[in-house]
C-alpha cells in the first residue's frame, strides 16, 4: 500500500475512534475512562491530520498554508477518486 | 455550520466484478432507509429537541450519516465508472443511464427520485426518537440484505462498516430517549 493510503488509513481509524466516543460522551457526558480515551485519541489524531497535510496537503480548508503559489484546496484526487487498496 | 474534510470515513474498494450492485445500492443512497434521509432526518428533528444532549447527538449522527452518504456515492460511482453502455443495460441500469448517464442521482433501487415524504418531524422528542430507533433498524436490516446480493469483498466489507454504525446508532438513539422521558416525567405534577 502506498504511503499516501497508509497515513490516510490511519487518520480514518483515528477519527473512526473520535466519532465513536464523541457519540457514546454525547449520552454519557461524565463518564470518565471514555473522556480519557477520547482526548488522548484526540492528541493522536491532531498529530496525524499535521504530519499528512504536510506531505499531501489540505483535509480541511483551515489546513492550506501560503508555503505554494497556488491554492493547494482544489488539488486532487477528492475522496471518491482515490484507488483504496 | 459544516466544512468539508476531504476523506472518506471509510475506505472505498471496488473490484468491478459486480456492476449490476450499483442499482441495489441506490436503496441506501436514495431510498426510505437511505443514508439521505437519515441525515435530513435527524438534522432536522434536532431543532426541537428539549435536551442539549439530544441536540448534540441528533447533530452528531446526523453529521455522520451524510458522510455514510458519500460512502455509498462513491461505491455507486465508481461500479459504473468507465463501464460501456451495453453492460450497465445488461446489469439492468439502462433506464438509469436514460435518464441520468453515470451521475449518482439520489432514488431508490426502483428509480424512484428521493422524497421528503419518507421522513418524519413532528415536534414530539419522543416521537421523533422513536423514529429514529425504527429508521436505524430499517437501515440495518437493509444492509443485511445487499450484503447477501452481492460477493464483491470490497463492498462486502464497506457495507459491514455502515450494517454496525446502525447498531451504534441505535444504542445511542435509545439513551437519549430514556434520559428525555426520565426528564419528562420528573415534570409531572398531580
Amino acid at each position: 500500500m502506498n504511503e499516501r493510503l497508509v497515513m490516510l488509513r490511519e487518520i480514518q481509524e483515528l477519527e473512526f475512534a473520535a466519532i465513536e466516543l464523541n457519540l457514546f460522551l454525547d449520552t454519557h457526558p461524565q463518564e470518565r475512562a471514555a473522556l480519557r480515551d477520547f482526548y488522548a485519541v484526540r492528541n493522536k489524531l491532531v498529530e496525524a491530520v499535521r504530519r499528512y497535510e504536510e506531505i499531501y496537503g489540505p483535509l480541511t480548508v483551515t489546513g492550506c498554508t501560503p508555503k505554494t503559489q497556488q491554492w493547494p484546496w482544489i488539488k486532487g484526487p477528492w475522496p471518491w477518486d482515490i484507488e483504496y487498496e | 455550520m459544516w466544512m468539508y474534510e476531504k476523506k472518506l470515513q471509510y475506505p472505498v474498494r471496488v473490484f468491478r466484478n459486480d456492476i449490476g450492485m450499483a442499482k441495489f445500492l441506490m436503496a441506501q443512497y436514495g431510498g426510505p432507509d437511505s443514508e439521505l434521509s437519515a441525515g435530513v432526518r435527524y438534522l432536522t428533528q434536532r431543532y426541537t429537541m428539549p435536551t442539549d444532549k439530544a441536540k448534540g447527538l441528533l447533530t452528531d449522527i446526523g453529521t455522520e450519516e451524510l458522510a455514510h452518504w458519500e460512502i455509498l456515492a462513491t461505491m455507486i460511482y465508481k461500479l459504473v465508472k468507465g463501464v460501456p453502455v451495453q453492460q450497465l443495460r445488461e446489469a439492468g441500469l439502462g433506464a438509469h443511464f436514460a435518464q441520468h448517464d453515470r451521475a449518482v442521482y439520489p432514488a431508490d433501487a426502483a428509480g424512484a427520485p428521493w422524497t421528503a415524504a419518507y421522513i418524519q418531524a413532528t415536534g414530539d422528542p419522543i416521537t421523533d426518537l422513536h423514529e429514529d430507533l425504527a429508521a436505524e433498524q430499517k437501515a440495518r436490516t437493509t444492509y443485511e440484505h445487499l450484503i447477501q446480493l452481492t460477493d464483491d469483498p470490497g463492498i462486502k466489507d464497506t457495507l459491514r462498516f455502515l450494517r454496525e454504525r446502525e447498531v451504534v446508532h441505535f444504542q445511542r438513539f435509545g439513551e437519549a430517549l430514556n434520559d428525555i422521558q426520565e426528564i419528562l416525567n420528573q415534570k409531572n405534577i398531580y
